[in-house]
């Protein structure tokens, strides 16, 4: 067991014995180390002004991801390098991202910049080849700019980050690798005593053991929800669990059956092997939060939470995935579907952690489409999310799996359309007509400042259009204001 | 004293001149390396304290029967808990009403208005122990929406009118008159910096404020009210704020009054910083409205009366509700000429926190309510909404507008609309957009092509004055002071451009230095987009007399006319031939005790306004500006693309056309969110809940248009005697993305012809599908 946080700072290890469990890194740069470069907007992980890079090793390489700080705890950056904007100025000027916000008039007030800039270092480093401004778009999506308008800095973006590798952080790449992996042991991290402590298990078994212990503890896993408890709800969290640096919960592979997603995956590493499955997810996925959330983020925490409105359910639910559950007692799994039991309940017992979600392929006869409403394009809470699993034969519908998101208090099949649309003829309009009024029938939803009931009830039945007019059509060019998922259509992907 | 000094600086050679230079924003090197100074970043004295605000956390409104604060006060690190009986001078925080407490006492009449506060060690702690009050209230039935106001009639301020004959008759009898109705929503300001204030206890009760604030001297006067001290003793300074758009103006004062309190009950420095959620609940946004128009109009579309009935919902209090509503009728004819008009305005007082400033000023909302009668004239018709808004723009013989001022640079406006209607290709646009419709049932396309005329001057005339403080140093350096504040449009760099020139050194002997009210005194707010034509203007007049004491003094000691002197790059000419270095000269002068240090004085030249009896001539001139939007909607969801934006804007000869520029497209994004994404949403009882970036809103990358043209219009400078004849630019442009809601307009309006869709603002998914099924069904606004 280790008492101490350890993190790579400029070079250094930084070695730290205290701290209160649910210190935010936010604050530790501007409270502890005075710096104040990194700044605070919103406090919930929605501006990016507080965005600051951890680098991290996958498969032994080291990679740069931008991280919301305002909302991460401070103990999540065991084994990390934490870069902030003090960081990136060197002996020979600017950094490239820096000097080309510069040249470009990418600040005005200026509060923003530093999120950016951190941002775009993390687009620099990604260094990504023919980088298009549909890339940087939704790259920047979590940095909100009231000033400028976005395009000089999305202009900057363009210029800096298409020039290849070169600074100072590449050019010790090497060496950071090594120290970081030389910080990867294989130790239990605990900050703090038996009452309030930050707990941060190597292995399964460790963490199951601590949490059958504590089962009062908080799992915590990407903070992108339970960083709010602690900012905005002003929650004493004492015990914390932290999930990321488990052994193997991270892992995800694919095998003849589909792919098997460690539930601490990132959304950022999920998506990789989602969107193998149907353009649809990575276009759903790369709009979930922003770049910082789904570096953070997690798919099961997204589960685990419960939240009615989570985007990744609804998808996963149509794909009939399931789950496994795991605790002292052993394990099992059960379709995702029945996880959700009510507003806020789900069916997990105490001292039990989700392991793993299984997300079978796509059979011969199925056709997977998803959309995601929101008031907002990027980064934004869906109004109304929907995923429909139709199986076509002969252009008729055989069967169908519908789930929708943000129509009831939890994810929920529209089993009404599903048993109307059986039968239908892609062909005929008019055989669609019972599926479209019955959805109206299957949920009753709520008027919030999302959407009003009404307006989310027509959604939903405009949605089952949508993707029948698509799936007959096999095309989505004319049908969706954003993109469309036929890639090869006019020899370009417009988003 | 300003076209004296006009005349100069036409004779003077452009060449070496560092104003109208694309010249960077001067911070922005700090910006990008996080070393640009905001007030939570200053170093903290030891001992410093933090305060957090306390209200009722459900109550919206009612009498106060019972406030318990003793948890509050036992929570850990809590040193003081303070309520409205603590202020040692007068309650109030208000810009002019004196209806703002800082600290409510016997009732609240707003959710989350505030009745004491928390001083604490950290600010976490101060935060927690603000939530342990008990606080009961007797809750009334609040008034809350403007439909609401209007049947309790409850205004904050009189109805006001602007009246040219009798439009009311002429519309009944008019063979064709539209009659509709428009809500637009408010906007929540949104900057990146929250409000935040600083303040340092000084020896005899003195008091430092560092504030985030467009308007130090109001910050200054409300500090000293509050704690019954002269103004003398209250010193107020802002470097930079991480953006304002309004809601700095006269909503900074409430937290610099409760820092500057609760650093005179402890004797510590103490800081309030709002956390963002408090932020967007407990500060004022832009106005709503609901607005009813009618016009009767001719065959061609020209129209031959105008009624506007202009309903907006102030919230608790008047704050600057007077300005901002005025402005918005003084904006409701945007480019066209009304032959007889009434334009009404009624100031509605609701159970909300209380409206302010917001770029635009009420401008917008005038504005976007002419335009929709321009798209209904023109449905209605069949007509181009182009061809409908170029018959009714102010010309030749009809250029007097509601409110008697003349439009003199009509022709600039047409131009710069013909010259837009061709760089945007709108006519063949046109067409694609329609042969678009005609294949597409799911998806349909819209363009539109809006101007935009915008009056600039405070319309309070004695806020147009400025001041400006300049010293050169023995080593030829300058010290550079005024009342404008920076918020990030540049305005800093701008006045440092005008000075340098002015004063012949390179900006980079142009130190530029924090406003500050013990500097330049008596300033008006940095609003109404005067920034840079006021402060400009004054500092080029301080530097002037410097100048001229220079030139005296030189011409004297080196035996030449006075005449045959300039200074410019940093040398001293003597009939164009340099003659020695102004750090040189300084020294000289120095030696020979001539006064390097002046103030400069601005006031605006020509402007007159008699509000009572609508008489005058308000505005100094105008600012134009046109834009061409392209968008996409999609008919079974609602959502929408902006596809395309063209924009030719109007800043007279720029100061800096970098800086311009990025006014022009920040304030377009910033429209286009107001108009599309940005929704405010209060329940039923009250409570706004759309007050974090979670549920509120504003445009991402991604929401900007691929394709983006901004160009500035080829102008021959300002007629108005302004600052090397620029342009005003702050808010201008927020009105340039109406071309993007007319678009969404008549995209909509495609699906069935000659039917006004029902369409209100914001524009967002839900809006536009309401219309869309509106519409289907044969309804029209």
């Amino acid at each position: 067991m280790r008492t101490t946080l350890r993190f790579l700072r400029k070079g250094k290890v930084v070695e730290l014995d205290r701290f209160e469990p649910t210190t935010t890194l936010l604050d530790y740069l501007r409270l502890q180390e005075r710096s104040t470069g990194t700044k605070e907007g919103c406090n919930e992980g929605d501006c990016g002004a507080c965005t600051v890079a951890l680098g991290r090793l996958r498969d032994g390489k080291l990679v740069y991801e931008p991280v919301n700080s305002c909302i991460l705890m401070l103990g999540q950056i065991d084994g990390c390098e934490l870069v902030t904007v003090e960081d990136l100025e060197g002996p020979d000027g600017l950094h490239p991202v820096q000097q080309a916000l510069v040249e470009l008039h990418g600040s005005q007030c200026g509060f923003c910049t530093p999120g950016f800039v951190m941002s775009l270092f993390t687009l620099y480093h990604a260094n990504t080849p023919g980088l298009t401004r549909q890339d940087v778009n939704t790259w920047l999506a979590g940095n909100l700019c009231r000033c400028t308008g976005y395009r000089p800095i999305v202009d900057a973006a363009l210029d800096a980050c298409s020039a290849g590798l070169n600074d100072a952080f590449a050019a010790r790449a090497a060496e950071t690798e090594v120290k970081l992996a030389e910080l990867h042991d294989a130790q239990d991290m605990r900050v703090g005593d038996h009452e309030r402590f930050f707990f941060a298990p190597c292995s399964f078994q460790s963490l199951l053991e601590t949490y059958g212990k504590h089962p009062d503890a908080t799992l915590l896993s990407g903070a992108t929800d339970v960083g709010l408890w602690v900012t905005k709800d002003l929650r004493d969290l004492p015990k914390i669990i932290y999930l990321g640096r488990v052994a193997g919960l991270s892992t995800c592979y694919e095998d003849e059956q589909g792919i098997r997603l460690g539930a601490g995956a990132s959304y950022t590493v999920a998506e990789e092997f989602l969107k193998s499955i149907d353009p649809d997810l990575d276009v759903v996925i790369s709009r979930i939060g922003s770049k910082q959330v789904r570096a953070s983020g997690t798919v099961g925490g997204n589960i685990a939470n419960g939240s009615p409105i989570g985007d990744m359910p609804p998808m996963l639910i149509a794909l009939g995935a399931e789950i496994e559950l795991q605790s002292n007692r052993g394990r099992r799994t059960l379709p995702l579907e029945s996880f959700f039991l009510d507003y806020g309940k789900q069916d997990i017992a105490e001292g039990e952690v989700l392991t793993s979600i299984s997300v079978p392929r796509l059979g011969e006869d199925e056709q997977f489409r998803a959309y995601k409403i929101s008031k907002r394009f990027d980064q934004d809470i869906s109004a109304v999310m929907a995923a429909f699993c139709l199986s076509v034969k002969g252009g008729v519908v055989k069967s169908a799996r519908i789930a929708f998101g943000g129509m009831a208090g939890i994810p929920k099949r529209a089993s009404g359309a599903e048993a109307a649309l059986v039968g239908a003829a892609l062909h005929d309009r008019d055989s669609w007509k019972l599926a479209l009024s019955a959805i109206e029938n299957d949920f009753s939803p709520l008027s919030d400042m999302r959407a009003s009931a009404s307006y989310r009830r027509d959604v939903a039945c405009g949605l089952l259009e949508k993707a029948l007019v698509e799936i007959a059509a096999k095309s989505s060019q004319h049908t969706r204001v954003h993109g469309q998922r036929e890639l090869d259509t006019g020899g370009a992907h417009v988003s | 004293m300003s076209a004296d000094l006009l005349e100069k600086t036409k004779k003077r050679s452009s060449s070496s001149q560092v104003v109208g230079k694309p010249l960077k924003h001067d911070s922005a090197q700090k910006h990008v390396s996080g070393k640009a100074t905001y007030v939570d970043d200053i170093i903290e004295p030891h001992g410093t304290l933090h305060v957090a605000p306390g209200y009722a956390v459900d109550a919206v409104c009612g009498r106060i029967t019972k406030v318990d604060l003793s948890a509050v006060r036992e929570a850990p690190g809590v040193v003081a808990v303070l309520d409205a009986s603590d202020i040692p001078g007068v309650n109030d925080c208000s810009p002019v009403a004196g209806d703002d407490p800082v600290l409510a006492t016997d009732r609240i009449v707003f959710h989350s208005q505030l009745i004491f506060l928390v001083v604490a060690e950290t600010r976490l702690q101060a935060r927690k122990a603000a939530r342990l009050a008990q606080i009961e209230v007797e809750n009334e039935t609040p008034v809350l929406s403007i439909a609401d106001a209007l049947k309790a009639e409850q205004t904050v301020l009189p109805d006001y009118e602007f009246r040219r004959g009798s439009p009311e008759q002429i519309i009944e009898r008019s063979e064709r008159r539209l009659k509709t109705r428009l809500v637009m929503g408010g906007q929540e300001h949104f900057y990146l910096e929250g409000q935040v204030a600083f303040a340092f206890p000084g020896e005899d009760g003195d008091m430092l404020v560092q504030s985030s604030t467009q308007h130090p001297t109001e910050v200054q006067h409300t500090v000293a009210k509050v704690l019954g001290l002269d103004d003398g003793a209250v010193t107020v300074e802002v470097r930079r704020m991480g953006g304002a758009f309004g809601g700095k103006e006269a909503q900074a004062n409430q937290w610099a009054a409760l820092a500057a309190l609760a650093a005179h009950a402890t004797g510590r420095p103490c800081k309030c910083r709002l956390d963002r959620d408090d932020d967007m609940i407990l500060t004022g946004k832009r106005h709503d409205f609901m607005v009813d128009l009618a016009a009767g109009y001719d065959g061609s579309g020209k129209v031959e009366a105008v009624q506007i009935e202009l309903n907006s919902r102030c919230g608790c209090s008047a704050d600057l509700s007077l300005g901002i509503n005025d402005r918005a009728m003084f904006h409701s004819d945007n480019s066209y000429y009304y032959p007889q008009v009434l334009i009404r305005s009624k100031r509605l007082k609701t159970n909300t926190v209380s409206n302010t400033a917001f770029r635009g000023f009420g401008g917008p909302q005038g504005m976007l309510s002419c335009e929709r009668l321009m798209d209904g004239i023109a449905i209605r018709l069949g007509l181009d909404p182009l061809d409908v808004r170029k018959a009714n723009f102010y010309r030749e013989g009809a250029n007097t507008t509601p409110y008697g001022q003349s439009v003199d640079e009509y022709d600039v406006l047409a131009k710069l609309v013909d010259q837009l209607e061709g760089s945007s290709d709108y006519r063949a646009r046109r067409k694609a957009v329609e042969a678009f419709n005609a294949e597409n049932t799911v998806l349909k396309k819209g363009i539109a092509l809006t101007p935009v005329k915008f009056g600039i001057a405070f319309t309070l005339t004695h806020l147009n004055q400025a001041g400006a403080l300049l010293h050169l140093y023995r080593d030829g350096s300058v010290h550079l002071n005024h009342g404008g504040t920076e918020m990030g449009q540049g305005l800093y760099q701008k006045v440092a451009q005008i000075a340098a020139t002015e004063m012949g050194v390179s900006l980079s002997k142009v130190k530029i230095t924090a406003t500050n009210t013990s500097k330049v005194a008596n300033t008006s707010p940095t609003a109404a987009s005067s920034g840079a034509d006021l402060n400009g203007m004054a500092t080029a007049i301080a530097c002037r007399e410097i100048v001229g004491r220079l030139k005296t003094f030189a011409a004297g000691h080196f035996e030449v006319s006075e005449e045959d002197i300039t200074l410019r790059d940093d040398q001293m000419l003597i009939g164009g031939k340099p003659k020695t270095s102004i750090k040189a000269l300084a020294q000289l002068a120095y030696e020979h005790r001539i006064q390097m240090s002046s103030s400069g004085f601005y006031k605006t030249p020509e402007i007159v306004w008699d509000r009572a009896q609508v008489k005058g001539h308000p505005f100094l001139y105008y600012a134009y500006g046109a834009s061409c939007s392209e968008v996409v909607i999609d008919t079974l969801t609602g959502e929408m693309k902006v596809e395309r934006v063209d924009v030719l804007h109007d800043v007279g000869t720029s100061l800096n056309p970098a800086l311009d520029i990025g006014q022009i497209e920040g304030g377009f994004v910033q429209g286009m969110g107001w108009l599309t994404t940005e929704e405010l949403w209060f329940d039923e009882a009250g409570h706004l809940k759309t007050h974090a970036p979670s549920t509120y809103k504003i445009p991402t990358a991604s929401d900007i248009p691929e394709i983006f043209n901004v160009a500035l219009y080829e102008s021959e400078g300002n007629p108005a005697p302004t600052i090397y004849r620029s342009k005003a630019v702050g808010e201008p442009p927020l009105m340039l993305p109406i071309s993007v809601f007319c678009a969404i307009n008549d995209a909509i309006s495609s699906l069935n012809k000659g039917v006004l869709p029902k369409l209100d603002a914001p524009a967002t998914p839900e809006a536009i599908l309401k219309a869309v099924k509106a519409i289907k069904a044969g309804e029209g606004a």
